[in-house]
């Protein structure tokens, strides 16, 4: 039970709508499960030959529909009411709908089970046209009745909610299963930019005509850049000599669109060839500093990346020579979604024992620094 | 009629020479008399050589398509026929469906031969029946300010301050006692009734944060607060002079929002 957070969603919740097509549901299904029941059961008491079915039907329909009435009836009062209070406190609103906690069930229970076989049976009495008598003494004669509304209660009552709570686990499970595969396409699509993709194919499409031998090295570059990146998800890690290599894949394809305007320079220290890194790590940098540092600015300029050991960190740098953050940041989406998600896989990799700093580069751009723990 | 002649504003080398050379087999009396890399020279270029067509790339280093072809628009010579625009995109959603509301010649890269004909066609129609330069012009303004609104980047929450540092003060005016903003190349400046500051943010980033119905956008470098604004005088080339309440100098309302400046 978490505060909600946003005080605009407090604001928003403080006035709690009742779900009504949601609760109508419960509350017929709730009524349809009873029917069954009190059918059942008058089949049953109508072939033990005691009562007539008739009979037997007319007071166990009533009776069961005055517990539903109590027990289903009370238990969305019940909740309605907390999620509404909650509600009020600027509380987390997620709590399945029309159950108000085992302690108020069990004293709904309670409740239902005493006066629901006490009204309906006089009720069922005053249809058939018997004489009244107090309820109290219709049990004189036995305890069946109390009997099967207890166990026809606590039958209904932990089917119906059973259901109901798998249903909201569910649905929780299927929010959560949406939220996660939602941000696995965003991934992608950030790394798969329509943009970058088309404009590659476009530069392919010339260099075939013009330049075939060209045209295939950009082509294997090309679907080596499209193979590492549908692989990243499920890859845990790699060598870095692999993450140069799939960078330098990267930066070819966006010198041949560039042309003269973006010059790189890639450097790897030999002994840190192996180390193991998250694939594409580097990745979303390098385009961040292409897409807001070196494309908008008019005369282009220089990407470097390179790798080296602090002692037990590794650090990896991206520095470019394109407008700067302040500029960058101007330029709309401002690529703050590439790296949050460099910095939520550094965190789930490696805690608080690596990370990511931006920051303004001495001689003009953006210089971004990863730093991870070595194993 | 003079042979058409046509500026290529795109900044991939492959793509501008690909286009050029497309252009020249398909169309070969049309006369590509410039290529630029980036808006910026786009616009000086298309100012110079006045083609009859332009081919916009939208993304950009400088200024994109769209606000080059603003620019263009707003500094356009009178009298000089407004040339033709397409843009060009690889891939920009909402820039396509405008493009296909306000009814702008667009082609997506890769272009395909098919579509590039098709384009030279309409073009062709369209240069045949030519209207006067000034229908062509009004019709092009119609369209580029369907374009822009369409462009215009969500609001974001008002300003209320604007903070303004100079060495180690920095001012605070409150943004209903500015009378305009105005571009200064990374600047916008600030103008109220006693002084100006220069704050360091584009106007392209300032404006989202305005009231639309307070700060009126007079030009593609000046926002003004309406209720600053004390007349407006619309000249033959459809620019409008703009007098101040509280300022003596005027402001120009540009041919794309002049049309904001008429009587009730």
């Amino acid at each position: 039970m978490k505060p909600a957070t946003a005080p605009a969603q407090t604001a928003l919740q403080a006035d709690y709508l009742l779900p009504w097509p949601r609760v109508r549901i419960q509350l017929l299904r709730g009524a349809g499960f009873v029917l069954l029941l009190c059918l059942a059961i008058a089949l049953l008491l109508g072939a033990t030959g005691r009562t007539s079915f008739g009979d037997a039907l007319l007071h166990s329909l009533l009776i069961g529909l005055c517990c539903w009435l109590l027990i289903d009836g009370g238990r969305h009062l019940l909740s309605h009411l907390r999620l509404r209070a909650r509600a009020r406190r600027g509380l987390c609103l997620d709590l399945p709908v029309g159950f108000p906690g085992w302690p108020w069930m069990v004293v709904l229970m309670l409740l239902g089970m005493t006066l629901g076989p006490i009204a309906g049976t006089a009720l069922a009495r005053w249809l058939s046209g018997e004489a009244w008598q107090p309820p109290w003494a219709a049990f004189g004669g036995g305890h069946l009745t109390w009997i099967i509304t207890l166990l026809a209660s606590v039958a209904s009552v932990v089917t119906l909610t059973l259901l109901e709570r798998l249903g909201h686990a569910r649905a929780a499970a299927e929010a959560a299963r949406r939220v996660a595969a939602e941000n696995q396409l965003k991934l992608l699509e950030s790394q798969l930019e329509p943009h970058m993709l088309f404009n590659t194919l476009a530069n392919l499409r010339v260099l075939i005509g013009s330049d075939p031998a060209r045209a295939q090295a950009m082509l294997d570059r090309l679907i080596a850049f499209l193979r590492a990146t549908l692989n990243a998800s499920r890859q845990t890690m790699h060598p870095l000599a692999t993450e140069f290599e799939r960078t330098a894949d990267y930066l070819a394809l966006m010198q041949v669109r560039m042309g003269s305007r973006l010059q790189t320079q890639l450097s790897l220290p030999a002994e840190l060839q192996d180390a193991a890194v998250p694939p594409l790590l580097l990745q979303p940098l390098v385009e961040n500093s292409i897409k807001h540092g070196l494309e908008p600015k008019v005369g282009g300029g220089r990407i470097e990346v390179s790798a080296r050991r602090e002692g037990a960190l590794l650090v990896l740098e991206i520095r470019d020579s394109g407008v700067g953050l302040a500029d960058a940041a101007l330029s709309a989406g401002g690529g703050q979604f590439g790296l949050q998600q460099v910095r939520e896989r550094l965190r789930t990799l490696y805690g608080d024992r690596a990370s990511l700093a931006l920051q303004p580069a001495p001689e003009g751009g953006t210089l971004a620094t990863i730093r991870l723990p070595l194993p | 009629m003079n042979p058409p002649t046509a500026l290529i504003a795109e900044d991939e080398p492959l793509l501008a020479g690909a286009l050029r050379a497309d252009l020249a087999r398909l169309w070969p009396e049309l006369k590509i008399v410039a290529l630029a890399g980036d808006g910026q020279q786009a616009v000086e270029q298309a100012l110079a050589q006045r083609p009859t067509l332009c081919f916009l790339d939208i993304r950009m280093p400088g200024l994109s398509g769209l606000e080059a072809a603003q620019a263009l628009a707003e500094d356009w010579p009178d009298g000089a026929p407004f040339p033709l625009l397409v843009f060009v995109t690889a891939y920009d959603q909402y820039a396509l469906q405008a493009f296909d509301a306000q009814a702008v010649d667009y082609l997506i890269k890769p272009v395909d031969e098919a579509r590039l004909v098709a384009c030279i066609g309409r073009l062709k129609h369209r240069l045949a029946l030519q209207q006067g330069a000034a229908q062509a012009l009004q019709d092009s303004l119609a369209q580029l300010r369907g374009l822009l609104g369409a462009a215009a980047p969500p609001p974001q929450p008002r300003l209320q301050m604007i903070q303004a540092q100079v060495g180690a003060t920095v001012h605070l005016v409150p943004v209903d006692e500015v009378i305009y903003f105005e571009a200064a190349d990374k600047y916008v400046r600030v103008v109220t009734k006693e002084r100006e500051h220069l704050i360091r943010m584009s106007l392209r980033e300032l404006l989202p944060q305005l009231d639309p119905a307070l700060f009126w956008q007079v030009h593609r470098g000046t926002v003004v607060q309406a209720r600053c604004i004390a007349s407006a005088r619309r000249d033959e080339s459809g620019k409008a002079q703009l007098t101040l309440r509280g300022r003596p100098e005027t402001l120009v309302a540009s041919r794309l929002y002049a049309h904001l400046f008429k009587g009730m």
